[in-house]
């Protein structure tokens, strides 16, 4: 456990505290803020657990991002699954997606009403069922960041190579870098740098986010999960800002090359082609998506079932979609902890265990 | 996680605090039994490189020491 304790020392998270209350004070002192959006989910439930936010000088405000891929899926993408399941299809999914509501209804209810959903851990569970059921199509619900992206593709191979012929994928993928272009045109939006994912940089490589500093002269800090990563990431951010300098910079180099884990960027290179995606809170951004290959359509749901993703219908007054871009904290809306808990949430923010909903929830509801 | 051991159909058995899984590791280059990696989703995404964790770690300790250090004065 070495590798993970040693990332959580108090007496090392008081010496990044007094660091950080310095260097806010530097930036105070000549007048000025900070924005931090943390983009990934994990770093969101990360911060909220171990009390980061209460520890940073108020001149440091930290938002949520929209790294959560099971929030930025549209309500339409989980019709399209419920669909697919009434015709029969065994849908095989992570769990997190279950209780995700769609136009009107969810996963989980489709299944009580007799639908066939299959929660699995490892996306190649999905051709495990492909070959136990040979008579039923298999459906994996490939949603997911590239962190993701490339074990849901092995499906594809894995198929292949165990001639299981009924095992398709319904994709949604997202991609990070596009979305930062989209969060920083934005007009409701003052981000002055990003707290950059830990996995996913692991498979993009640091280098993906100097364009974001060189076109936009934002600070790209790319930092690992653990307290001390963060708290180290965001002091650097503060650090820079009082300077008034940018950077593109690995904190998390244990883990995270300049360049990427070339076997996954090759696989998804292979299988995948750029798509403008759909985003909830965001709308459509262009080439922020990957999807199937021509050559590949015979695992590709949508085409061999003849369906659409559209949009779907989000519920009335839920602030989701401004919740996953940063500009509305979760208590701001009037259902949080009301009408929207984990146990029946309104909004995918309160359902997924990376969802900014639930962190404020499980961590930081005062009332 | 740590590798304890890797079979010849692109899978490793993984352990951490003595609860063993078994992951894929087509997605790593050359996995060997004693580096550690990181899973998700059943795949292990990256090795973890051990000099810059080990590095890592020793700046913590060391700004650890100098606030204990401050604390006890």
């Amino acid at each position: 456990m070495k590798y993970i304790d040693g990332f959580r020392d108090p007496a090392a998270a008081s010496a990044f505290r007094a660091k950080l209350e310095e260097h806010g004070k530097e930036l105070s002192d000549a007048g000025r803020s900070v924005c931090i959006l943390e983009v990934c989910g994990s770093h969101t439930m990360a911060i909220a657990r171990f009390g980061i936010r209460s520890l940073l000088p108020d001149c440091v405000d930290l938002v949520s991002g929209p790294g959560c891929p099971v929030c930025v899926t549209p309500p339409g993408y989980i019709d399209a699954a419920i669909e697919l399941a009434g015709r029969g299809v065994i849908i095989a999914t992570f769990g997190d997606m279950l209780n995700v509501p769609g136009s009107d209804s969810s996963l989980a209810e489709a299944r009580a009403d007799g639908a066939r959903i299959e929660v699995c851990y490892s996306p190649l569970r999905a051709v495990e069922l492909a070959l136990e059921n040979p008579d039923s199509e298999v459906v994996f619900l490939a949603i997911g960041f590239e962190t993701t992206i490339a074990p849901v593709i092995s499906i594809v191979k894995q198929a292949a190579a165990s001639y299981a012929a009924n095992v398709s994928l319904l994709t949604a993928f997202k991609l990070v870098p596009p979305a930062l272009d989209a969060l920083l045109t934005d007009p409701d939006l003052a981000i002055d740098a990003f707290l950059c994912p830990a996995h996913v940089s692991a498979i993009i490589g640091s280098n993906a986010y100097e364009p974001v500093v060189k076109e936009y002269g934002k600070t790209c800090i790319v930092a690992g999960f653990e307290p001390l990563d963060i708290m180290m990431g965001i002091d650097r951010i503060v650090e820079l800002a009082a300077a008034g300098k940018v950077a593109c910079e690995n904190q998390y180099s244990r883990v995270v090359t300049p360049e990427g884990n070339p076997i996954a960027l090759q696989l998804m290179n292979d299988l995948l082609e750029p798509e403008d995606a759909y985003w909830r809170g965001v709308g459509v951004i262009p080439a922020s998506g990957l999807k199937l290959k021509h050559a590949y359509a015979p695992y590709d749901a949508q085409v061999k079932f003849g369906i659409s993703v559209e949009p779907g219908k989000e519920h009335p007054g839920c602030l989701c979609g401004s919740v996953i871009k940063g500009s509305h904290k979760p208590d701001q809306c009037s259902f949080f902890g009301k009408a929207c808990t984990p146990d029946a949430p309104v909004g995918p923010c309160m359902v997924s265990a990376e969802g900014t909903c639930a962190a404020y929830y499980k961590y930081l509801r005062t009332t | 996680m740590l590798i304890d051991s890797v079979e010849a159909d692109g899978t490793a058995s993984v352990s951490m605090a003595g609860v063993t899984h078994r992951v894929n590791v087509s997605l790593v280059a050359d996995p060997k039994p004693g580096e550690y990696v990181i899973i998700h989703a059943g795949f292990a995404i990256e090795k973890l490189n051990v000099e810059e964790a080990e590095a890592r770690l020793g700046l913590f300790s060391e700004l650890a020491e100098i606030k204990r250090g401050a604390e006890r004065t």
